[in-house]
């Protein structure tokens, strides 16, 4: 179908968008890549009477080292995310999560504050937000704030975001010398919505893991790191028997939701195959 | 009440100005305002690619872009990179390895092979499968399509187009 009708707003500074936000609240919908909302345009399933073009504002683009952190502007496209040698240095697991957002055409044009802010669960980037710990600022025409990623996810396509906020920018704490990441997924077809994945940081040293941030995705209503395999992984030594113990406590840890895709039961196999898998990985010899 | 917006770029090398609703999509804008009708209109929620243009430089899903994001940048079709000859190469092998049948998909495909192509040296029949996934063909299975642009990437790479296939 076609989008329905608007009002289209293309603001020119980061005040007068926050202005405008403010001044029409809910019956504004925030634009910047699309690739989220357009199809939800195109089917009707949201009808705002203004869209909000934020994707030419400067202020929100650009991407740099700011002390041990990366700032990446919320305009800032999946496409530069994936060719930054500054992420695939700093924040190997956005950059090893990549190839898993949609396709080459719509990392183009979708942003990362877009992915975001559209909260969806079977999404990659909030997974790695929260498992990376990552810090989102919004602001409005009255200030900021910075939110914690653990606490902007709050539901399937619900966020901490107010009505008059926007989200500007996020910083990802950069990765240490001995962190390792992991990121898998299971889709029907590469690049369509994950109906299971799983992303995942943590230190090692040795055969040591400590710090473990582990996020299930896909299956549940938003991304939230494993208090069982943060608990379980607490500076030990891990060996495959470790593995398997971790990933069938995530599994009964989760909470899955039912849908076109399977069972909760299903799911909860394929979410202790895809972690058992990933930290195999995290954890292989060759990496020490 | 239709809002209207007033919008110029450039399509295929020449400036255009117009008026557009600001609810109508590029590959709509093309199609209907333009008479570029290689670019095809199929899912209209991002899934199929039938709908991919180029926009300055880089490919995109057309129906998931407003016409008026558009106002002041490049814009290809099909036609465009078709009569550049850039890619006389790709659009020789589809015919000649039948990667094509009812044609519907096939300007994506070609846009999509065409950045994937100048992006990577040499490309592995792996990487072309999930590169191309992002395009959905009904007719030939994809082996056909998967072929050509394999051949194409061995041919601008120097090798051989004919060994090494399966």
């Amino acid at each position: 179908m076609k989008p329905p009708k608007f009002k289209y707003l293309r603001p020119e500074t980061i005040d007068d968008a926050l202005a405008v936000l403010k001044q029409h609240g809910n019956d504004a919908y925030v634009l910047a890549g699309g690739q989220s909302l357009m199809p939800t345009l195109n089917l009707r399933l949201a009808e705002p009477m203004v869209l909000i073009d934020i994707s030419r504002l400067e202020s929100l683009r650009g991407l740099k080292e700011e002390g041990d952190q990366i700032k990446i502007g919320a305009a800032v496209s999946h496409a530069e995310v994936a060719a930054s040698p500054l992420v695939n240095k700093h924040l190997p697991l956005v950059t090893g999560a990549m190839p898993y957002v949609a396709h080459r055409a719509v990392r183009n044009r979708g942003t990362i504050g877009g992915s975001l802010s559209h909260a969806d669960p079977a999404a990659e980037l909030p997974a790695c937000a929260v498992a990376m710990g990552a810090t989102l600022t919004l602001c409005s025409a009255s200030g900021h704030r910075d939110v914690p990623a653990s606490e902007f996810f709050q539901g399937v396509m619900s966020t901490a975001r107010q009505e008059d906020e926007l989200l500007t920018h996020i910083h990802f704490p950069a990765s240490a010398a001995n962190e390792v990441w992991g990121f898998n997924e299971l889709s029907r077809r590469h690049g369509d919505f994950a109906i299971v994945g799983v992303a995942a940081r943590g230190l090692r040293q040795n055969d040591i893991l400590s710090d473990l941030r582990l996020v299930v995705f896909g299956c549940e209503e938003r991304p939230v790191v494993s208090a069982a395999a943060a608990d379980l992984a607490k500076n030990r030594e891990i060996t495959q028997d470790q593995i398997k113990q971790i990933a069938g406590a995530v599994s009964e840890e989760i909470n899955p939701m039912s849908d076109l895709n399977g069972t909760p039961e299903t799911k909860r196999r394929q979410a202790q195959a895809l972690v058992q898998r990933t930290l195999s990985a995290m954890m292989e010899p060759s990496t020490s | 009440m239709i809002e209207f917006q007033d919008i110029t770029l450039t399509v295929n090398g020449s400036v255009v100005s117009r008026r557009v609703e600001a609810r109508q999509n590029l590959v709509d804008f093309l199609r209907l305002e333009m008479g570029l009708t290689g670019s095809h209109v199929g899912c209209e929620q991002g899934i199929c690619g039938a709908c991919t243009v180029r926009v300055n430089g880089s490919v995109v899903r057309g129906c998931l872009m407003l016409a008026v994001q558009a106002d002041g940048a490049e814009v290809e079709t099909i036609e465009g990179l078709a009569d550049s000859g850039a890619i006389d190469d790709l659009i020789a092998a589809f015919v000649e390895r039948n990667a094509l049948q009812c044609g519907f998909c096939t300007p994506g495909f070609l846009l999509t092979a065409t950045e994937l192509l100048a992006l990577e040296q040499s490309l592995s029949r792996q990487q072309i499968r999930e590169e191309l996934s992002g395009n959905l063909c009904r007719c030939t299975g994809y082996h056909a399509i998967i072929d050509a642009v394999e051949a194409v990437s061995k041919e601008r790479n120097g090798g051989s187009a004919d060994d090494d296939r399966g």
